[in-house]
């Protein structure tokens, strides 16, 4: 089944589920929807969706669901935020999503060699995820670091500098490693 | 997360000493005395921070400044807006109608993503209470009483960092109901993207910020008086709330006087691309660029300069000899047919390919858009396909003329600046590489190749 079908049937059979979140992850969502007035819950939306996919590697129809029913908007209104913003996932993605910035300050001081260099370490193509599901590849566009080029982010929210060929080999070879040892981010 | 995984990936944290504790700013004031490690509040406090809201509080045993008085003295330093486009601080604060009776917000944008600026990011990771302090002042000075700092997505560390900060200053009571046993009351939170460069446009950050897909809007009604859900709102930089405190504490006049007239200050540039030294580099206003490139360690490898992005890649380029004689001022690299924007200054060397180097930035446009207005949807597709296909062989003797005409026909036709800023790095580089381009169409080949 290709990934759109998934999704698709995914929605058939779709449901909120807020026993999927654990009390601690509900205590995240509280704290994003307390900076804002009471009656504008969905300002924390691009938080919570970040937390789900922080949790569960990827946002689900059923995720948006039940943020929908928390913060008081429509599915739909919680669906353009998810598809609209470059970083959130709606497919499935490896173990470790790496993303390459590849614009111009970058390119400038190898970033486009990194990701080039990265594609081959891995034998994967720009985009893919690895056969046995531990890596995707991804460019990405300006991340705002760019005198520390070339420059990558793991799982969205830890920022790699500096990353010449050794420490890209220090870095995959060390990510392989921790998830033989049974630790996944 | 667990230990392990922790362990491996702090590795390769950027620690600031290459772009930042390089001891190599002049006269600076945001960037001044850090190392790393003395960002919390006690080391601020001790490097003199907090005094600026003490003393506009009058505790610090003097009177205090009223809201007037606070404006003006940010009007006298002429401090100008450092996200991109200039504007006066002061002027801006004067435009929030204090006696409106509801709720009013202050943002601060952190959106950090114009090619080239890594600025904000150092700014909150190693001095996060400066933006505290200059945003609860500039909250004291329009009679605000709650604040938002929207932060780029792609600096999950830094946002963490600054959500620290405050903690720490809510536990001080610099933020929060009554600050330091005043009447003033100010609640800032922190708030992110998650990779759109397109929210680092005010309207469409106020958009993000209430939970929507970023879309910019309509100006007028302008954020003065229709902003966050609806309420007036002002809009400042990361690096303009920085700069408050020091304005403040020295005096507008002395703020001015670093920089030159009509350019108050220092500015903090971020220097990338083909230099020995990339990073961080606070300067006064109106120091020449070629001090600045001194500062960057030079051309990488002695090579020789081709041309500089002054301003951020939404800025026109500009060829060496016109950057090695401009001072770096919004008046003088205006004056020179680009614009100072966020400071990003990218550096291009002799060996680089200007029609490449349009490609990857066009591609970022295109790709960036958020497809509201016609003009720059469509537009910004064209020009990308047509620099493509120059750069890879297949450009026709018509294109630059195209380039030209699809350029005119977004700039000034879309509702935000994005279709501007796709435009003119198309026409910065045509007009001042025109050769370059027009190898490229008639020899299928680069020129940079064939003569380096």
């Amino acid at each position: 089944m290709s990934a759109i079908e998934q999704r698709s049937f995914n929605m058939k059979s779709l449901e909120p589920k807020p026993s999927d979140f654990t009390s601690e992850v509900l205590a995240r969502f509280a704290r994003e929807v307390a900076k804002y007035p009471n009656d504008q819950k969905q300002s924390a939306v691009m938080a919570c969706l970040s937390i789900v996919q922080q949790v569960n590697g990827l946002i689900s129809p059923g995720d948006e669901l039940f943020l929908s029913a928390y913060l008081d908007m429509s599915p739909m209104a919680v669906h353009e935020v998810s598809t609209f913003y470059n970083m959130y996932n709606l497919e499935p993605t490896g173990t470790y999503k790496i993303n390459v910035c590849t614009n111009l300050p970058c390119q400038l001081r190898g970033g486009q060699n990194a990701l080039d260099y990265l594609c081959k370490k891995l034998d994967i193509q720009v985009g893919e995820t690895t056969k046995d599901g531990l890596f995707t590849l991804q460019p990405g566009e300006c991340m705002g670091a760019c005198a520390d080029a070339p420059v990558l982010l793991v799982n969205d929210r830890n920022m790699c500098s500096f990353m010449s060929t050794e420490k890209m080999d220090q870095l995959i070879d060390g990510l392989k490693e921790t998830v033989a040892n049974g630790s996944k981010s | 997360m667990n230990a392990a995984l922790n362990g491996l990936l702090s590795q390769f944290k950027a620690t600031g000493v290459e772009t930042c504790f390089h001891g190599r700013h002049i006269k600076p004031q945001i960037l001044d005395g850090l190392n790393g490690s003395n960002w919390s509040i006690k080391d601020y406090e001790a490097r003199g921070g907090y005094q600026a809201l003490r003393k506009i509080l009058g505790k610090d045993g003097g009177e205090g400044l009223t809201q007037d008085q606070v404006i003006a003295t940010v009007k006298e330093s002429g401090l100008r807006g450092r996200g991109g486009a200039g504007f006066p601080t002061g002027l801006k604060w004067s435009f929030m109608p204090r006696q409106f009776p509801g709720q009013k917000y202050l943002v601060c944008n952190s959106d950090e993503g114009e090619p080239g600026t890594c600025k904000d990011r150092d700014i909150m990771q190693f001095n996060p209470h400066t933006v505290i302090e200059g945003m609860a002042i500039a909250a004291y000075a329009m009679g605000i009483s709650v604040g938002y700092n929207y932060i780029h997505g792609e600096i999950f560390a830094t946002y963490e960092r600054f959500e620290e900060a405050l903690e720490q200053a809510r536990a001080a009571g610099y933020l929060g109901a009554n600050i330091l046993g005043s009447n003033f009351s100010f609640q800032l939170h922190a708030a992110h993207g998650f990779g759109a460069y397109i929210c680092g446009e005010e309207t469409a950050l106020l958009e993000s910020l209430e939970g929507k897909k970023g879309q910019p809007r309509f100006k007028p009604p302008f954020p003065a008086s229709y902003g966050l859900y609806g309420k007036p709102t002002t809009i400042n930089n990361t690096e303009t709330f920085a700069a408050v405190p020091w304005i403040i504490r020295n005096g507008g006049q002395a703020y001015l006087e670093c920089g030159k007239p009509n350019n108050g200050g220092t500015k903090i540039f971020s220097v990338s691309g083909d230099v020995e030294r990339p990073g961080n580099y606070e300067i006064p206003m109106g120091t020449p660029f070629s001090v600045l490139l001194e500062l960057a360690g030079g051309v990488k490898g002695g090579r020789a300069l081709k041309a500089v992005i002054p301003g951020g890649s939404s800025a026109p380029v500009l060829p060496a000899n016109i950057m090695m004689d401009i001072t770096m001022d919004y008046d003088s690299i205006a004056k020179a047919g680009s614009m100072l924007g966020s400071g990003a200054v990218i550096v291009l060397d002799e060996t680089r390919c200007m029609v490449k180097s349009l490609l990857r930035l066009s591609y970022f446009y295109m790709h960036e858009s958020c497809g509201q207005c016609t003009p720059c949807r469509e537009g910004t597709g064209w020009l990308w396909r047509v620099v493509e296909r120059i750069e890879n062989g297949e450009g026709r003797e018509s294109d630059l003329e195209l380039l030209d005409n699809v350029a005119e026909n977004i700039m000034g036709r879309t509702i935000c600046a994005l279709g501007d800023a796709a435009a003119m790095p198309v026409r910065g580089m045509i007009k001042h590489f025109r050769h370059e381009f027009e190898h490229h169409i008639a020899h299928k080949t680069c020129l940079v190749n064939a003569t380096v």
